[in-house]
């Protein structure tokens, strides 16, 4: 009872308190109420792919917008822990539970390597040689089809549960426990070190901050989350094709992340949420299906170029105020703080680049 | 064998060279890492074989025709989509993924997924050395030799040259200077396009024509520019044959090469780097902050 009153409690008055909050628990709800309320099989479907692509996007996110080393071949930790992965549960025959957890170690292994060959790097020069990863292990799985599968990929992979309804939990609660961690982590100190190490390595290192070792580390957790996700979608769609590690993928991650709005976790997560379900119902229209990538790329071209920080924080802006006294955020129709009584300005919102009529 | 490693270094060495170019020459100036540069070179073989196989004008005037086109096109596309988030390093970034992926669903709609097969201007072939040379693959050769020369001239011979150089070592000094690196960032626009739709269009009847015939040369060209040394245009031109000669080495003396080609050339980038992470002829610059 005392538990239920307290969970009532912080309900009401810090989830409800703040418009963005509200929001995450009402789709926290809808994600978990889906299959009780609307059952269809290709919703289902939906939904499951875009919850794996959203760890998938968050992963990038911890990589390039915290600590600044921005991944082009994110695809090498998602496609090299779903080809792992049914490889042990189709040649040799390990239950598929235990593949998976295999395979994200075998991700992380894989992100501790390229971190460990990109210490020295920065900017560009990292961004353009760990879009040659996934390359260069395609290549490779290309050459001895009698393992990989070949160009056809290897299929015939064990769904790991047999009802869509349990797939679709399965991906659901792994995203939630995924990106919620992510979050958290992004917002403790390990996430202020990333965000020093972003901004000013060397500033970062005279402090005091081993960085080599917080630039692994992110990479083998990154890396990781990425391979959990390629490894589920493996078991789900049954195959490890070789589309899993091509370029095309890796840009798809910083897409979403870019899109979304980079070092939020949750801007990258909204993004697939809005993108990958728009584009599958796009595709469902008659003589629009060959044009989906065409549309989808037109609308992350518009939407950049009026909100060129992404579509959350742009979004986070018209409905919440930083108070400009203890920077707490405030819904954004509030005109004292909730928590200090300040007066909140339209004026003082230090983070609103256009402040149009609308706001106020 | 050996004849065949030598023609195929050379041809694709110099097509390598031309894209490398321009995209370091774009990087310098601007600081813009453009994705959609390949994506030009894409448009500029579609241009091409509209115009020759197609509408039926002849190879040359078709050839010129091709690239003022795409040349306009890709300043457009500058102005219109890269410079109003330029401020925007990331923003930059996929937005020029965005448009690459924008002319590649063009293409593919207006032309369809299949290989397009454009007729050679050049019959015929020599030999040396008892290896056939066709005169389709000397063409690309000489053209992409004579733009390099051109670009260097232009480049060093000129007061545009000048211009460029100078934005490409310090903008805002430049800036102050009185230059309007507006300007400047779109002449370099320019060239680097004017470079890639050039090595479109004496590609075209050699290579195979398709809409992701983008990808490839993307990332080879990246790994060139990379190992080169970024913004280091002797570094570029020098790391496309040598790229270029680790690549036909691979497909002529290593069994199933032709898959691995692309991973041998990104090894070796990736070993560059590790050793030299500012590639072999770039300067490890200040760190911007």
């Amino acid at each position: 009872m005392h538990v239920l009153r307290w969970l009532v409690k912080l309900f009401a008055h810090d989830v409800l308190a703040l418009p963005s909050r509200a929001l995450v628990a009402l789709w926290v709800g809808a994600l978990l109420a889906l299959p009780a309320v609307y059952p269809d099989p290709y919703v289902l479907r939906v939904v499951t792919l875009t919850a794996l692509f959203a760890i998938f996007a968050a992963s990038w996110d911890l990589l390039a917008g915290y600590s600044g080393q921005v991944n082009f071949g994110q695809a090498l930790f998602f496609g090299g822990a779903a080809y792992c992965s049914a490889i042990l549960s189709v040649r040799l025959g390990i239950p598929a539970p235990l593949a998976v957890v295999a395979a994200t170690a075998f991700a992380a292994l894989l992100g501790l390597a390229s971190g460990y060959v990109c210490l020295r790097m920065r900017g560009a020069y990292l961004s353009l040689a760990t879009l040659a990863f996934p390359l260069i292990a395609l290549g490779v799985l290309l050459a001895v089809p009698g393992v990989s599968g070949g160009e056809l990929g290897l299929a015939g992979v064990p769904r790991l549960a047999s009802h869509p309804v349990g797939n679709y939990y399965l991906a659901v609660l792994s995203m939630l426990a995924v990106v919620f961690g992510l979050w958290k982590l992004g917002n403790s100190r390990i996430g202020l070190v990333l965000h020093a190490i972003r901004d000013d390595e060397l500033a970062a290192r005279a402090s005091g901050i081993h960085t080599p070792r917080y630039k692994l580390g992110v990479f083998a957790l990154a890396a990781a989350a990425a391979g959990l996700a390629g490894a589920l979608l493996a078991h789900y769609m049954r195959v490890a094709a070789p589309f899993l590690l091509e370029t095309v993928l890796s840009f798809q991650a910083v897409i979403w992340g870019i899109f979304g709005g980079i070092a939020t976790i949750y801007g990258p997560v909204t993004a697939v949420f809005v993108l990958y379900p728009l584009t599958e119902w796009i595709g469902g229209f008659q003589g629009f299906g060959e044009r989906r990538t065409l549309v989808f790329a037109l609308v992350v071209l518009v939407v950049l170029l009026v909100m060129p920080r992404g579509l959350v924080p742009w979004l986070r802006d018209r409905i919440e105020t930083l108070c400009p006294r203890c920077k707490e955020r405030n819904p954004a129709w509030r005109s004292s703080c909730r928590i200090c009584e300040a007066t909140l300005a339209p004026a003082d919102r230090p983070r609103a680049q256009q402040v149009s009529p609308s706001d106020s | 064998m050996l004849q065949d490693i030598i023609v195929t270094t050379l041809v694709n060495g110099s097509v390598y060279a031309m894209l490398a170019l321009g995209f370091s020459l774009v990087f310098g100036v601007a600081r813009i890492v453009n994705i959609a540069h390949t994506a030009f070179y894409m448009l500029a073989a579609y241009a091409f074989y509209t115009l020759f196989a197609k509408a039926g004008v002849p190879g040359v005037a078709a050839g010129v025709l091709a690239v003022a086109l795409v040349t306009a096109a890709a300043l457009a596309c500058y102005r219109a989509v890269i410079q109003p988030v330029r401020q925007h390093e990331s923003a930059v970034l996929i937005a020029t993924i965005a448009l690459a992926l924008i002319v590649q669903e063009s293409l593919l709609y207006a032309f369809g997924g299949h290989y397009l097969g454009v007729p050679s201007t050049l019959e015929g072939a020599f030999r040396v050395a008892g290896a056939s040379v066709p005169w389709q693959r000397v063409l690309i050769f000489l053209v992409g030799a004579a733009a390099l020369v051109g670009m260097w001239a232009l480049l060093y011979r000129t007061r545009l040259g000048l211009a460029i150089r100078s934005a490409a070592s310090d903008l805002e000094i430049a800036s102050l200077l009185g230059m309007n690196v507006h300007r400047v960032t779109a002449a370099a626009a320019v060239l680097a396009a004017a470079l890639a739709a050039l090595a479109g269009v004496i590609v075209a009847p050699v290579f195979v024509v398709d809409p992701f015939m983008w990808l490839a040369p993307l990332v080879i060209m990246l790994a060139i520019v990379v190992v080169g040394g970024l913004g280091s245009l002797g570094g570029s031109v020098l790391a496309a044959f040598l790229i270029a000669l680790v690549e036909a080495l691979t497909v002529f003396a290593v069994p199933a090469g032709a898959f691995l080609k692309g991973a041998v050339a990104l090894s070796i980038m990736i070993v560059v780097l590790w050793l030299r992470p500012e590639g072999l002829f770039g300067v490890a610059y200040e760190e911007e902050r």
